[in-house]
């Protein structure tokens, strides 16, 4: 079980400002259902930049519930300049800290604020929004490289537990560890070149190309694939489920396997279905 | 005090007096060492003895035929590690998507480590992909390990139907009954099983005891190396107290079977229909056929399973999910990733598992209770207002 601070508890069981803000004029969304989290920020701000009412709509784990409601009881009665400030850290904080793992949410809290922010200077548009490093929750470069920044981390585990990029399938890791090495002034070593494999590295890549690209693919359509030998380039596999007995079989196999190992494995790879 | 409900039996139970009852004197009285010739270990023999045929009892299996460890990983990691030892031309493994991470982390550290490991699929109702299994099984198959039930979907694998076939083609079985034995009737002499793991805790007895059962003749070599122990079968001195306690648990299991099957399956049901009834898109997980008597798993969309869990807590409700949150990873549950629960469910499901302990009065307040802590969580995820577009997401990380 989580160590959450009675703060947190606090705020996680008797959230303040929950709900929405019909006319409101900053708002800023984060997250998402397939996430696990997802966070919506309203602020209403006066004449003079005051905010002066702040709600939210939260998806998620009790510190994700805790983190919006401490950063709308932050917000209240900030002008905008000071909300600008207000950075993962200081939401952790108000809540008397959160367990590392759980530091997206408060990272997610922050994102939010920003981007409702933006949105209330008509800005929404200008950002720029970097490239998409982690697939599977969408987390990209730059995201990446200022929480890196900003909370001084230093490995992959920390960045997964602040912003969640690498937490999934993992094939990002390399990047996360490039971006961590940028900031931090560290040489990246030059990454290894295909054409250097082992037969044992070779064999590897094809099945994590089989599972990552192909296969999801397949299951689609009832079907599958499964890896039997690899000689040399010849790459034996079989196909299993509905792919077994569809006639056209033969081209999934040529144009789409083979398209995809060539493209992520080796360019010079044949693919040879097993009977 | 708060009164407990304790519904989350598929992680661990409590542990039943008449086992406390019978492990005390074995500790500060009979303490000996069994292998001691002397009358404390005497004493302590005898009734080792005795818990193996208990033990062997509950499964339909000889005596001789169950090996005493320290939990459901060490049977299964002992099992696997046995088969491909005894079969060391056959480089290949056939288990499911949907294994315990003792079965599913072994598996995937032996894929990397020279060996083919071929992971069936399940369907949607979390239900084996047969096609796919037997299409699965080559002459190069060392061995296959299927669980019996699924911790977390409570679907029931049909390992009978299986252990004949690979009988037949000289394949290694072995199958994690962890969650199984002691809900269910598991009798190795009707379905012929190589070797089957089970766990004390699951089944009202302590933390810290297994057993695995290993079918004469079937070729064998210990995982734990050592002392003559379990007739050189695990090295190391027996937990005698916890052991004897897993035996009076197992005769204890074996009386309540029945009790299992019709009250404690009339609770699971009740409960289950009506929280099903009360609360709004909400749907279960898994075959509510060919699945475990005590066991529901239920997805409530749009919500997110810890914080169900937490507020359930503060009630005094313990259960469990398959959210990710709860489990310090970010992806839901590997289970329900399987089945391709969608994520608007995967990650609010939450897994109740009865015992023989449960009553009427305790599903009546969770059936009260649960309704509007779902209400409210629901009222503050941003995705309730909005849920029409959302429907069609589907869960497809794997």
């Amino acid at each position: 079980m989580w160590e959450y601070t009675d703060k947190v508890k606090d705020h996680f069981l008797n959230p303040r400002n929950v709900g929405k803000i019909d006319d409101a004029d900053g708002v800023g969304e984060v997250g998402s259902l397939a996430c696990g989290d997802a966070l919506r920020l309203y602020f209403k701000v006066d004449k003079d930049g005051k905010i002066i009412d702040a709600k939210f709509q939260t998806f998620g784990c009790a510190s994700a519930i805790a983190s919006s409601s401490a950063l709308t009881e932050m917000l209240k009665g900030m002008n905008l300049e000071e909300a600008q400030k207000i950075s993962n850290e200081d939401i952790a904080q108000f809540l008397g800290g959160l367990p590392k793992e759980k530091m997206h949410c408060s990272v997610m809290g922050r994102d939010a604020l920003e981007k409702a922010i933006d949105y209330y200077r008509g800005e929404s548009e200008k950002k720029q929004e970097g490239n998409i490093v982690c697939e599977c929750f969408g987390v990209t470069d730059l995201e990446i490289e200022r929480t890196v920044r900003e909370n001084n981390l230093r490995t992959i585990e920390d960045v997964t537990d602040y912003v969640k990029a690498g937490g999934g399938c993992g094939q990002c890791h390399d990047q996360i560890q490039e971006i961590i090495d940028s900031v931090t002034g560290k040489e990246t070593p030059k990454r290894k070149e295909k054409v250097g494999m082992t037969n044992l590295q070779k064999i590897k890549l094809i099945e994590e190309t089989l599972e990552r690209e192909i296969r999801p693919a397949l299951k689609q359509d009832g079907g599958d694939i499964e890896l039997i030998d690899v000689d040399g380039n010849q790459v034996l596999v079989k196909l299993r489920g509905t792919c077994a007995k569809c006639a056209a079989s033969q081209v999934t196999l040529k144009h789409y396997v083979e398209n995809k190992l060539q493209e992520f494995v080796a360019p010079e790879l044949v693919v040879e279905e097993v009977q | 005090m708060m009164h407990i409900v304790y519904m989350d039996n598929n992680a661990t139970t409590k542990v039943d007096p008449q086992v406390v009852e019978e492990m005390i004197p074995y500790f500060m009285e009979s303490y000996g060492n069994p292998s001691s010739m002397h009358i404390l270990g005497g004493q302590a023999g005898i009734k080792l003895k005795e818990a193996r045929v208990n033990v062997a009892g509950l499964i339909g299996a000889q005596p001789e035929e169950i090996i005493f460890t320290s939990c459901g990983t060490e049977s299964d990691n002992t099992a696997i590690w046995a088969a491909l030892k005894s079969n060391p031309g056959k480089k290949h493994i056939v288990t499911t998507r949907v294994e315990h991470p003792a079965i599913k982390n072994l598996a995937e550290y032996l894929a990397k480590n020279g060996y083919r490991v071929t992971f069936v699929p399940v369907d949607r109702k979390g239900r084996l992909d047969m096609d796919f299994f037997y299409e699965s099984l080559t002459d190069d198959t060392a061995v296959v390990s299927v669980m019996w039930a699924n911790n977390e979907s409570g679907v029931i694998f049909p390992i009978e139907e299986i252990a004949p076939v690979l009988r037949d083609r000289g394949i290694v079985f072995h199958s994690d009954a962890v969650q199984a034995v002691g809900k269910l009737p598991v009798n190795v002499e009707k379905v012929e099983v190589d070797m089957l793991s089970l766990s004390g805790h699951k089944l009202h007895a302590p933390k810290g005891v297994g057993a695995l059962y290993v079918r004469k003749r079937t070729k064998f070599s210990p995982f734990l190396m050592g002392g003559h122990q379990e007739k050189g079968r695990r090295g190391g001195t027996e937990n005698v107290a916890s052991i004897i306690g897993l035996g009076k648990a197992a005769q204890l299991a074996l009386e309540r079977h029945e009790e299992v099957n019709t009250r404690v399956r009339a609770l699971r049901d009740r409960l289950e229909k009506e929280l099903l009834e009360r609360i709004p898109n909400s749907m279960v997980n898994g075959d509510q056929e060919m699945r475990l008597p005590n066991t529901t798993s239920i997805a409530f969309e749009y919500v997110e399973g810890e914080a169900i869990l937490l507020m359930m807590n503060e009630l005094g409700i313990c259960a469990s999910s398959g959210s990710a949150c709860t489990s310090g990873s970010l992806e839901p549950s590997h289970v329900l990733r399987a089945m391709g629960v969608p994520f608007t469910a995967a990650h609010g499901s939450i897994r109740f598992s009865l015992s023989t302990y449960n009553t009427d009065q305790e599903v009546e307040f969770i059936i009260k209770k649960l309704p509007p802590v779902i209400s409210r969580l629901r009222e503050m995820s941003p995705f309730w207002a909005d849920r029409e577009g959302l429907a069609n997401a589907v869960c497809s990380v794997q």
